[in-house]
């Protein structure tokens, strides 16, 4: 290198950039910000499988039809879990959860569909700061289905519960006919009790703190995309993630970490979970590519299908916005438990650009993580 | 990750930047990457970032699903709604708008359109789905048709009757050809496709150094590659040279794949005619089966609308796609469509250079230069700084590039 290098990024280089791009694209660019902060409404005339995709399509379904014909104070707030509150009890309240599990296949390598509805329920009640107190459970059944198979999954949720400490305390069975489901869906209901007022909310978001990841992402997504034969593809290694949460946010709350928020990385990913805590904060999110845990054989597996590890679902890993002055330790208590040996931090929330979730790449550039879109859907060449 | 991370280090990054920064002087440089695969590395890893401002990368014709007419689409959609077909293809076709909804609207509306990682996965499902005629819609330059052909090819030997083919393949040399004889835009030279490559070979691009003197060189897809081939392109203009030049050795031969040409010339004729998004109809630019495959022919076994649908009036991705306009630049970028609710192709695919920019680039460059600026360098997770010095590399560094110029 020699003296005469105009380094990119220097000020004649800014000056130059600006002079060029500035003004008509920043124009661009803030028109097509304001009108991402605008409600969204639901378009299309039919379901499609975006709409449970967990990306934007399902954000909007949620919001612009749910959320608006069954607006209230508790459900408006669109949180993991509802938080009730009890008459004449002021210091604590009711939190509440449900979902809805129909996973293919239904056994896969590090799990099954009764463990993940399990640890699934658990783990929206605990994000929220809750204790769990029971689940239930409601089946639906398709005709024919082996009795084996679903004693297998029913003595899997046995074992998770036992595990987590939390029992299944009610249910229902509905069977249907042949053909009207593909061989079970479960959708449970999580209670559990929360202190009030709720230390952990997105409200408390600030710009400063920073934003830990409990551990490698995409295990489960790449998993089951594996279990269930569509790709010629294998990966010996491959583990869903699936895990109880609860005893890793206790442990952080009873530490006295300033936790501001949290939230499962589920369908959508990493991505799209920075992006809700970008857009319901107004704050900015930068991460650093570098800092993010994925596993080699998630790595593999992405690549080859073009898919971004960012978008692929997890079964037990968590986004904490924590306090930065906090976020140390924060970090070493993850890491010293078995849910959290692989935590990171991966990046810290910012004033501005508000709503908007970027990465600083592996290679030097920036670019914006925006929420998944359709399905993960591979390049094609 | 082996064979990969080597190809996407930083501090190599940096120093070739500066490199690229030094010697473009005070030209304003203009690129074109031919291929939808490298617009999307440019994007996904932010490679703009890292070159002065004075050399622009222009995104080029070559992304798949962004040719496709929407009349086509129409046809595909058709078929797949005929009785009894199970309709595949590639996942990124499934949301391109047709003139009323997409694969995926018609998925909803009850036809059976299936996404395939392969044709050789279509063939699967017509053998196993005997009583049923299963279509592949296929589409894709030189890299896919080779595995359409061998998938026909398959099924003939085999005997399988139930496997159709709605053939949109297309060559590269066609639209290249008349973004040069456009006289909207004005290019330096073009990062050459490396997947097309590795199939034609290197030499098919000589036309563009002989007859338009403009080098060429066809990179690879990791982002050292892009910025290799540019500062290459820069090198041969300065050092007076105009060549086709081979930066992807290490999977592109220079005489491409001889087999996979000798499968396509089996399977495959040149079409008369095709219509490209945005480019209009070019002759002979396409692909269809030979009469030998004729029953195997999608567009002959099916009847199909065959309806030529002008693209919507605000859409502007033919501008984009010759690389005229940027994505921001077109009247509807990101107000109107948007990749959850695209007009145009570019907005779909991965490839496309809207979708690219909307979901990677759509931040202030000014504004993060400077803060990169005034930060001195990038923080790291914990707040220190990461310890390089901006473009400070040896020049021993340099030269350890895992990638062979020539």
């Amino acid at each position: 290198m020699t003296d005469t290098v105009v380094q990119p990024g220097s000020g004649a280089a800014i000056k130059a950039a600006s002079a060029r791009i500035a003004d008509p694209e920043q124009r661009v660019l803030e028109r097509i910000a304001e009108i991402r902060k605008r409600k969204p409404s639901l378009r299309e005339d039919a379901i499609t499988m975006s709409h449970g995709a967990g990306g934007k399509a399902s954000h909007t379904l949620v919001t612009a039809l749910f959320g608006d014909i069954l607006s209230n104070p508790v459900l408006d707030q669109l949180g993991d879990q509802a938080v009730l509150a009890v008459p004449g009890v002021d210091n604590v309240g009711i939190a509440m959860t449900t979902d809805s599990f129909v996973v293919s296949p239904l056994f896969f390598p590090g799990g099954d569909i009764g463990e993940l509805a399990v640890n699934g329920t658990i783990n929206d009640l605990a994000v929220g700061g809750a204790t769990p107190l029971g689940i239930s459970a409601a089946f639906i059944l398709e005709e024919g289905l082996d009795v084996a198979t679903l004693r297998r999954v029913v003595e899997s949720m046995r074992r998770a519960a036992d595990r987590a400490g939390v029992n299944v305390v009610t249910g229902d069975t509905k069977v249907v006919p042949r053909g009207k489901a593909d061989q079970l869906f479960i959708t449970t209901t999580g209670v559990g009790i929360v202190a009030l007022p709720q230390r952990v909310a997105i409200s408390r978001i600030v710009p400063g703190d920073m934003v830990i990841l409990s551990g490698a992402m995409g295990d489960h997504g790449s998993t089951v995309m594996l279990a269930r034969g569509d790709v010629d593809l294998e990966a010996d290694l491959l583990r869903s993630d699936t895990m109880a949460l609860h005893g890793l946010t206790a442990a952080l709350l009873d530490d006295g970490i300033d936790v501001h928020f949290m939230r499962d990385a589920t369908r959508g990913g990493v991505a799209t979970v920075l992006n809700e805590i970008a857009q319901s904060a107004g704050v900015a999110v930068a991460i650093d590519e570098a800092s993010l845990p994925v596993h080699d054989e998630v790595r593999g597996v992405a690549e080859i299908l073009g898919i971004d590890p960012l978008y692929i679902a997890n079964e037990g890993k968590l986004v904490a916005i924590v306090a930065k002055e906090h976020a140390p330790r924060a970090l070493e208590l993850m890491r010293s438990r078995p849910e959290g040996t692989e935590a990171a931090v991966i990046g810290e929330v910012m004033g501005e650009p508000e709503g908007m979730v970027f990465i600083h790449t592996g290679f030097g550039g920036t670019r914006v993580v925006d929420m998944l879109i359709g399905d993960p859907l591979p390049r094609i060449c | 990750m082996k064979f990969a991370d080597e190809f996407r280090d930083a501090d190599l990054a940096r120093a070739l930047g500066a490199r690229i920064a030094a010697e473009a002087g005070d030209k304003h440089w203009k690129i074109m990457e031919v291929c939808g695969g490298h617009t999307h590395t440019i994007f996904k890893y932010g490679i703009e970032d890292l070159l002065p401002s004075n050399v622009e990368l222009v995104h080029g014709p070559g992304c798949p699903v962004c040719v496709i007419p929407m009349g086509r689409l129409d046809d595909g959609i058709a078929v797949a709604h005929e009785p009894g077909v199970i309709f595949t293809c590639f996942g990124d076709l499934m949301r391109v708008p047709g003139s009323d909804g997409s694969l995926l609207d018609a998925k909803a509306a009850g036809a059976d359109v299936r996404m395939v990682y392969s044709p050789l996965d279509a063939l699967k499902i017509a053998q196993q789905n005997p009583d049923r005629k299963v279509v592949f819609y296929a589409i894709g330059f030189e890299t896919t048709a080779p595995s359409t052909a061998l998938t026909l090819m398959r099924a003939k030997a085999e005997g399988i009757r139930n496997l159709f083919v709605f053939c949109n393949h297309v060559t590269i040399i066609p639209p290249m050809k008349a973004i040069l004889d456009s006289p909207d835009l004005q290019l330096d030279g073009f990062l050459g496709p490396g997947h097309v490559s590795t199939v034609v070979g290197i030499r098919p691009f000589e036309f563009v150094t002989n007859t338009y003197h403009k080098p060429v060189v066809v990179v690879g897809f990791e982002p050292l590659d892009i910025l290799q081939g540019v500062h290459m392109i820069i090198q041969q203009i300065h050092e007076g040279r105009c060549e086709v030049e081979n930066q992807y050795k290490r999977v592109v031969h220079d005489d491409g794949n001889p087999k996979a040409l000798e499968v396509l010339a089996r399977v495959f004729k040149l079409r008369s005619h095709f219509e490209w998004r945005g480019l209009g109809f070019i002759s002979q630019s396409a692909l269809e089966l030979q009469d030998e495959f004729a029953d195997y022919d999608a567009e002959k076994v099916f009847s199909v609308p065959g309806v030529r649908v002008a693209d919507p009036k605000a859409c502007q991705c033919g501008e984009v796609l010759k690389g005229v306009l940027k994505p921001w630049e077109c009247k509807v970028f990101g107000t109107a469509c948007t990749p959850e609710t695209p007009i145009g192709t570019c907005m779909v695919s991965s490839e496309g250079a809207c979708a690219a920019y909307y979901n990677f680039g759509r931040y202030s460059r000014a504004r993060e230069r400077e803060r990169v600026l005034a930060s001195g360098d990038r923080p790291d997770a914990n707040g220190n700084g990461n310890g390089h010095a901006n473009g400070a590399v040896a020049e021993h560094e340099l030269r350890a590039i895992p990638v062979q110029a020539r």
